[in-house]
């Protein structure tokens, strides 16, 4: 049911973990729907520089996140910002249908994600300033 | 590699004797059981064998007792439905278990559309049902219970003798889902007590698409399919005779050796219950210790999801189920394990291993073997679980 894709990444996950350090981290997840995704990002004049994440889910889940991680590195945060659901899962070849919805978060913890280092940036302004 | 099968409550793998038994009748013995010619009774005689031989491991009265259908799904609709509308003109209010398979409920559900009222039973934190729950929740509309016999995720077996005894009394009808005991624990109808029991052959090494409803003699049943008049006019439809053939020779192999496979593969279960209980931390059994199926291991795991476990142990070669949402391609996990009081992201975490004839010790081994590092794997993946204070982080 899933694409060789989805099993790579399902299997090889790549960037599982947290950066102790991180500019911005966004949680997003369904208790109900059994899918919790972590995203940890570090920023570099204004760029992504690094991106790691932790997973309660199921393998869509597991794999959309692995890719997201993969697809920001070295983005803007404006291009960061463009990245959709329905992209991460045209990247990983697509996915089942019923996970469409509750297991491709990745796109949603990545703006939580930068929305956290965003609002950190501004405090940081007003504090300098 | 070789596969390590172990979802024998999903389906089990059709013995070569069933296969013997039935080829005859998917080659030169193709006659119709309701033709007056020589082909035609010579099918009428394997399907009267059939039933006969079904009957007496049931202790039906009467092989006429016995109907066939497509499988278990038809004869819990059979049993519900049937019953539910030859009865509506007694009452309207239907008693069932939280905890019934699809096939029970969902028909409760589809019922409900169609005036009548449903009750489902709790079932306490081992998913056992209380007789004095039934009792309190009869009305004087009530004309139909329906308990399972035992638990297709969870494997309790649940107390029919008791329940149907209160519902004797009081003249209601039973049915009984019997499709994960028949076969591998005993069951007699009159022991047990019930009006009507459905089995299914695929469970116990027989074929696919046949099962039977056994409906004691005197009860009144709508038919779900209309057409010929076989089955004695409840089940319309040329029979499987193959199937049926294959579902008898399974049936009367397994009733022998249930008193030595049986208390076997406890052993084995035992064996793996405590295996994984005492390699992995943060783990529940779900279910009753002993009051289960033998075959039937029923676990969670806290921190992580049913469906990346069974992806892992698939790659490590080993075949099993989850109550998991994700596996079923609903949102929500599974209603059986809600139902024993479980929070929604603990139930998320179910695995379900269950045993059969071919089941080794050495393949119970292997699982325990890999088992632990894919949970461990799972969880160092997991944002709930914290290494090191091994407790929930959130």
């Amino acid at each position: 049911m899933y694409s060789e894709k989805v099993m790579d990444h399902f299997t090889n996950p790549r960037n599982v973990g947290e950066i102790p350090d991180a500019d911005g981290v966004g949680v997003e997840g369904n208790p109900v729907c059994g899918d919790i995704m972590k995203l940890w990002i570090k920023v570099e004049d204004g760029r992504i520089v690094d991106a790691r994440f932790k997973t309660f889910g199921c393998g869509a889940a597991i794999a959309t996140s692995s890719m997201i991680t993969e697809m920001v590195k070295g983005k803007t945060i404006e291009e960061a910002l463009q990245i959709t659901n329905t992209a991460v899962a045209e990247a990983l070849d697509g996915l089942p249908p019923v996970k469409m919805h509750c297991s491709n978060l990745a796109a949603d913890a990545l703006r939580k994600a930068i929305d956290d280092y965003l609002a950190k940036q501004k405090g940081a302004e007003s504090s300098n300033g | 590699m070789n596969r390590i099968y172990l979802d024998h409550a999903a389906t089990t793998p059709m013995r070569p004797e069933v296969l013997e038994a039935m080829l005859p009748y998917l080659r030169e013995q193709y006659g119709n059981p309701s033709s007056i010619y020589t082909e035609g009774r010579e099918a009428r005689k394997a399907l009267d064998r059939a039933r006969d031989r079904i009957a007496k491991v049931l202790g039906a009265s009467s092989p006429r007792e016995i109907i066939f259908t497509s499988g278990g799904s038809e004869a819990d609709n059979l049993a519900i439905k049937g019953a539910a509308f030859a009865l509506k003109n007694k009452g309207n209010h239907i008693i069932t278990s939280a905890i019934e398979h699809h096939a029970v409920y969902d028909t409760c559900r589809y019922l409900e559309k169609h005036g009548f009222k449903v009750t489902l039973v709790p079932v306490d934190s081992y998913g056992i049902v209380d007789p004095a729950a039934v009792e309190a929740a009869l009305t004087p509309e009530t004309i139909l219970v329906s308990i399972m016999h035992a638990n297709n995720e969870i494997g309790t077996i649940q107390p029919i003798a008791e329940i149907s005894k209160i519902l004797r009394e009081r003249g209601i009808l039973f049915h009984t889902d019997a499709v994960q005991t028949v076969g591998h624990i005993p069951v007699d109808v009159d022991e047990l007590g019930v009006d009507m029991l459905s089995l299914s052959a695929h469970k116990f090494y027989g074929p696919k698409g046949v099962g039977a409803l056994y409906v004691r003699k005197g009860i009144r049943l709508h038919p779900l399919i209309h057409g010929g008049g076989q089955e004695q006019n409840r089940r319309a439809g040329t029979e499987n005779v193959a199937g049926i053939v294959g579902m008898a020779e399974a049936l009367v192999l397994a009733a022998g050796e249930m008193g030595e496979e049986a208390p076997r593969q406890r052993e084995l279960r035992d064996r793996l219950i405590q295996g994984i209980l005492a390699r992995i931390p943060h783990t529940r059994l779900n279910g009753h210790p002993e009051k289960r199926l033998p075959g039937n291991v029923s676990v969670c795991f806290e921190y992580i999801e049913g469906e990346a476990l069974l992806l892992n142990l698939d790659m490590q070669g080993i075949a099993a189920s989850s109550g998991s949402a994700c596996t079923s391609g609903s949102l929500e996990p599974s209603h059986v394990l809600l139902a024993l009081g479980l929070p929604h992201e603990i139930a998320h975490g179910s695995l379900r291993l269950t045993l059969g004839r071919g089941t080794t010790a050495a393949e119970i081994d292997a699982v325990l073997e890999v088992l632990p590092g894919i949970v461990e794997k799972l969880r160092q993946m997991s944002p709930l679980y914290d290494a090191n204070a091994g407790c929930k982080a959130h």
